[in-house]
């Protein structure tokens, strides 16, 4: 395994906390696009040889979590008028203490999974799990569509996280299809914030709850 | 003898470069902003003439009030003698001189505290109250950075825990001591009340947090508090600096400056940090200590795992 692969995983683990503590929602977005970029570059040191597909599927992960989605999201946030705070059901604090147990048992559950033997002992399998947790917590606690967007984005990331460790195995038609899937959620959920926020003048899913014919 | 020579230097040097750092800090501000500035020296000038000057005590206040300053200032002074700053060991050491060190510290805060509740002003009872409680969140991430580096080095003595061995560990154990370094830094930050978590320059009652705890001294005691403060700085800069350039070239003559370099590098990055960043909301001050409390635990997750 490379030397870099350890540290560049740590700072991913950092930003699910700095996506989960920051209060403004174009914070969260940067942090979870950079942090979209980081496991781009990733996919780089877990294998030492990589294909054209490996490089293509690099360049597809970076432009598409990186830059496009995030776009995307900035591009919702002023077209929907949303307010810049992220209105959390479960404080800040509190978010941070609970994606904080989640990553001490994701450590800790992953040491007793019965991976490949040349997995064990490597951080990528407690990041993931840890990323995949913090991604729920935000699809749960938080109120605004566009943040249970970036929730999916982060679970998306962890899934990413994983699939990592079977680069080799995994056909490049499914990591694609993840991609293309993630692109299209995100297409979809954008017009679902759009649509909340022109019937409720606002995209707090509290108000879903009142749909009624 | 040479550790008779070394100590007079750690003691020189701990006792004189201090106030310089603040002078850097505040010259790296003004660069940022496009200003002179005040003179690097400014921070000397400064506590001259307040050492000069005569003192008014309120008489409400009793001997708690007088004794705030003067434990503020011996506290750090003996604190600063407990840590070593280049290579060989600190001219005070014993094994779990560690524990001595924070409290120290705590003793220090405990009397400024006091003396700000002595003098019954409400505003200073808020900057005492909200000093003590950040405080109690940034003394966990500090010792759980302790833990760390006793857990690496084997050792429960601050000379041995940041002495020389400190270079081998930064190759096996890299990144538990890359996140304890940024846990330090921001504990670094609160503990001396710097930006994000309080601005040294506000006068606004409301919104300080250390400054409105010595509105009430004047003259050589809020000398004496300006240059405590100063000598904490200058305590969690070292620290810092020790953790990020634990390595010795051997020579007496090369471990020095490179050491003092280190700290001038610790100030301009407090300066740079203080220019981009603006305070945070007082609400949000805890998030960014537990911030730094999960780093340092997580840095022994990483090393017990």
């Amino acid at each position: 395994m490379a030397p870099f692969l350890d540290p560049l995983l740590i700072v991913a683990l950092a930003l699910n906390f700095v996506a989960l503590g920051v209060s403004r929602i174009r914070g969260v977005i940067n942090a979870v696009a950079l942090q979209g970029i980081l496991l781009g570059i990733l996919a780089l040191f877990v294998h030492s040889e990589i294909g054209i597909r490996g490089i293509l599927l690099v360049g597809g992960t970076i432009c598409l979590k990186g830059f496009v989605i995030p776009r995307f999201l900035v591009h919702a946030l002023r077209e929907a008028n949303i307010q810049h705070e992220v209105t959390p059901v479960v404080n800040y604090m509190n978010s941070i203490l609970l994606g904080a147990v989640g990553t001490g048992l994701a450590m800790v559950f992953s040491s007793t999974l019965p991976l490949a033997d040349t997995h064990k002992g490597l951080l990528l399998v407690p990041a993931s799990l840890a990323t995949v947790w913090t991604g729920f917590l935000m699809l749960t606690t938080r109120k605004k569509a566009i943040m249970q967007v970036l929730g999916y984005l982060l679970l998306e990331n962890g899934i990413f996280l994983f699939g990592l460790l079977l680069l080799e195995a995994m056909p490049l038609l499914v990591e694609v299809g993840v991609l293309l899937d993630l692109f299209t959620g995100v297409f979809v959920m954008g017009i679902i914030i759009h649509h909340i926020s022109r019937e409720f003048a606002s995209i707090s899913t509290e108000h879903l709850t009142e749909l009624k014919e | 003898m040479n550790t008779i020579i070394h100590d007079s230097v750690h003691v020189v040097l701990a006792f004189s470069l201090p106030p310089l750092l603040l002078g850097v800090i505040a010259k790296t501000k003004a660069l940022f902003a496009g200003r002179v500035g005040p003179p690097l020296l400014q921070p000397y000038y400064d506590l001259f003439k307040l050492f000069q000057k005569g003192s008014v005590y309120s008489t409400t206040t009793t001997w708690v009030f007088r004794a705030g300053a003067v434990v503020g200032f011996v506290s750090a002074g003996i604190a600063v003698l407990l840590i070593p700053l280049s290579g060989s060991a600190a001219p005070i050491s014993f094994t779990g001189d560690l524990i001595l060190f924070a409290y120290l510290l705590g003793l220090g805060r405990f009397f400024t505290a006091s003396a700000a509740l002595d003098t019954g002003s409400a505003f200073e009872g808020m900057g005492a109250a909200r000093e003590v409680t950040f405080a109690c969140l940034a003394e966990p991430a500090f010792f759980l950075g302790l833990l760390v580096l006793a857990k690496l080095s084997g050792s429960l003595q601050l000379s041995g825990m940041l002495g020389s061995s400190l270079a081998t560990h930064w190759a096996n154990a890299g990144d538990s001591l890359a996140l304890v370094l940024l846990s330090w830094f921001i504990v670094l930050l609160a503990e001396n009340s710097r930006i994000p978590f309080d601005d040294p320059n506000t006068h606004l009652e409301l919104t300080m947090i250390h400054e409105v705890m010595v509105l009430d001294h004047g003259g050589p005691a809020f000398g004496m508090i300006l240059y405590g403060a100063a000598l904490k700085l200058f305590v969690f800069g070292a620290l810092v600096v020790r953790l990020a350039v634990p390595m010795t070239v051997g020579s007496a003559w090369l471990d020095w400056p490179i050491f003092v370099a280190g700290l001038l590098v610790v100030a301009v990055v407090i300066g740079v940090v203080e220019s981009t960043m603006a305070r945070l909301r007082l609400t949000r001050v805890p998030v960014l200590l537990v911030a730094a409390c999960l780093l340092s635990a997580f840095a022994i997750i990483l090393l017990v795992r």
